[in-house]
């Protein structure tokens, strides 16, 4: 973080940006203003090669990242009714739907998927913030509950990302509702002694905070991410004074002993594969996810 | 003196006549003026009886929310005996914003928890508006796990705007906090009954109305968000709250035509704070009520039919 790359390189790259390069291919990080390559930006799962911040990743892209080669296969989840309220705003709540599923082509705001890490079996669930801020529907809760019922039923660790700005206000009181059913599906995967690790992402807030993303047996968070239930402004316009540097930060809640780790998102799955194998009794990872080595023959005496 | 909200001025007109009229004749005992009083007093009933069974959602969450409506201590202190308060959270302190301890209902021990929103300035802010810090709910947990191990009942009062937005707060893990009391609701293998006496504030009310029974008074409300707080996201202008009251289906009615509760307890006319004996009675009755209810099921069952009602909500959108 220099004069240079704060400076010049983003000048430079903007001048060029505006000039010839067509506006997709690169993005801007909105930390440091670098102008950054969209491959060179995939490849560091959209974290910015210069200062290291954490753009929001949809579920299909971290969970390519995540899965060993790329590979994963979807969890199955059960479609609640559309827009149980008839709710409507400025816009209507399924007009609203329509056009989140239009632009992120998801088909709501969780994505549970199976796969390995490091060889290492898992259920995963991942919100996605770009859709309709990640908020907690009907649909969401039903994601929680689908992922921790197949990770009992194949005994597996349930990973979970979050990143929600809250409920769902359109879906009401049904959204608030989804507290008490995905702290159920917590519940589920503790009774049968499986391990339910969170890892929090920016941001993650409200009723989210208040139910399944804080009652994890691990709680890892990414550099920087917003955690809270009330937000920084909510509590500003209540206490009438200024919030101190980084408050409801990642690491600011790793000081106040809400977190276990704060950890950078190219380090999560050897970190993930590492906490889960040790929890499941499993060996430790093989390093740079070779082959398993043959079975050692029993050495004799 | 009564105080009275913006859409009942019409009544506080003619009411404040009758008074006026009836104070004229204290002073004055030859006037005659009682036939025009009591029909004053009659039209006054009318325009209560007409505007209470209308009740927009908005004008309910004013009702909710009205200063002089009965409050969770006026609850404890009407309907139970021996109520012996315990207080503390035995990591950091004591919560006033949360009112709790053991006490008989009929003679019936249970545990009370409830959020108490005090009744004047000083008592306002002893009990921080009703709004629970971590502190309130690790103490409920706390209570609710005694009451687990004796074999208690726990019997919740909801009555917050939500869980305190503050910098401590924050930092001593709010969501963690409202997140266990739920877990803990949800582990209980006593009953656990809960009642929406004013105000269901998003996470801050699901942290105690996780029950197996939740009963809300008429003229309350039960919300993911304030209406002010939803106008002001969605509607980008806090003075839309009208719309939101009306999109968000936070009303007993609703609540109830939504299957999220089990039971409307009706309140007297005009609402609970006009006569609150009455409306702490209907309470008493109905917790009694679902007391006797849930009394034949064993530990395990009371637990699992808790568990499965929640786990219905939602799943295909509205309960049958």
């Amino acid at each position: 973080m220099n004069w240079i790359s704060n400076y010049v390189r983003p000048t430079i790259n903007s001048l060029f940006s505006r000039r010839e390069v067509p506006e997709n291919l690169w993005t801007k990080c909105g930390e440091c203003g670098t102008m950054l390559f969209h491959r060179e930006l995939a490849d560091n799962q959209n974290v910015c090669t210069n200062c290291n911040h954490h753009m929001a990743i949809t579920p299909r892209d971290r969970f390519t990242a995540l899965f060993d080669s790329g590979i994963f296969t979807e969890v199955k989840v059960p479609t609640p009714i559309d827009d149980p309220l008839k709710f409507r705003d400025q816009k209507k709540y399924v007009d609203r739907m329509k056009a989140s599923q239009k632009s992120t082509g998801e088909k709501e705001a969780m994505l549970v998927a199976e796969g390995e890490i490091f060889r290492t079996p898992i259920v995963a669930a991942a919100q996605d913030f770009s859709f309709m801020g990640g908020s907690m529907s009907m649909y969401v809760g039903n994601a929680i509950i689908a992922a921790a019922e197949r990770a009992v039923e194949l005994g597996r660790p349930l990973v979970l990302f979050s990143a929600a700005g809250g409920a769902r206000m359109q879906e009401g009181i049904l959204s608030l509702m989804q507290m008490p059913r995905t702290t159920i599906a917590v519940d589920m995967l503790k009774e049968a002694g499986l391990p339910y690790i969170v890892v929090l992402t920016h941001p993650t807030t409200g009723g989210v905070t208040a139910s399944y993303a804080m009652l994890g047996d691990v709680h890892i968070a990414e550099p920087n991410a917003l955690i809270c239930f009330a937000g920084p402004r909510v509590i500003e316009q209540t206490i009438r004074e200024k919030l101190p540097e980084g408050f409801q930060r990642a690491e600011y809640l790793l000081d106040h002993g809400m977190l276990d780790r704060v950890t950078p998102r190219g380090k999560q799955k050897e970190e993930l594969a590492q906490i889960i194998r040790m929890l499941m009794g499993m060996d430790a990872v093989v390093a740079a996810d070779l082959p398993a080595p043959a079975e050692q023959p029993a050495k004799a005496e | 003196m009564t105080i009275y909200l913006e859409f009942e001025k019409p009544l506080a007109e003619i009411e404040g006549k009758v008074e006026e009229l009836r104070a004229l004749a204290r002073a004055n005992p030859e006037m005659d003026v009682e036939k025009e009083a009591a029909g004053l007093q009659k039209k006054a009933e009318d325009m209560l009886s007409q505007l209470y069974g209308s009740l927009t959602p908005w004008r309910k969450c004013q009702v909710a929310r009205h200063a002089e409506r009965p409050h969770c201590r006026d609850y404890i202190e009407t309907l139970f005996t021996d109520y012996t308060p315990l207080a503390g959270d035995r990591n950091f302190a004591e919560d006033n914003a949360v009112l709790g301890g053991l006490a008989r209902i009929n003679g019936r021990s249970v545990m009370v928890i409830g959020h108490e929103k005090g009744s004047d300035t000083k008592s306002r802010i002893e009990h921080n508006f009703g709004m629970a810090r971590p502190e309130g709910y690790r103490k409920a947990i706390r209570l609710m796990d005694l009451a687990d191990r004796f074999g208690i009942p726990v019997i919740t009062l909801v009555d917050t705007p939500g869980a305190y937005p503050g910098k401590g707060a924050e930092e001593r893990g709010q969501s963690e906090a409202i997140a266990r009391s739920t877990e803990k609701c949800l582990s209980l293998k006593v009953p656990l009954i809960s009642v929406v006496i004013g105000e269901g504030g998003s996470g801050g009310a699901v942290a105690f109305a996780t029950a197996n029974r939740v009963a809300m008074l008429e003229h309350s409300i039960y919300s993911v968000i304030s209406p002010e707080g939803c106008a002001s996201i969605l509607w980008k202008d806090a003075e839309k709250m009208r719309e939101a009251a009306e999109a968000l289906r936070l009303t007993a009615q609703d609540l109830n035509e939504l299957g999220i509760i089990d039971k409307i307890i009706k309140e007297p006319l005009g609402g609970a704070h006009r006569d609150p004996k009455t409306a702490i009675k209907a309470v008493g009755a109905a917790i009694e009520k679902m007391l006797d209810d849930l009394s034949g099921q064993t530990g395990e069952e009371v637990r699992n039919n808790r568990r499965k009602k929640f786990l219905a909500m939602g799943a295909k959108g509205l309960a049958a």
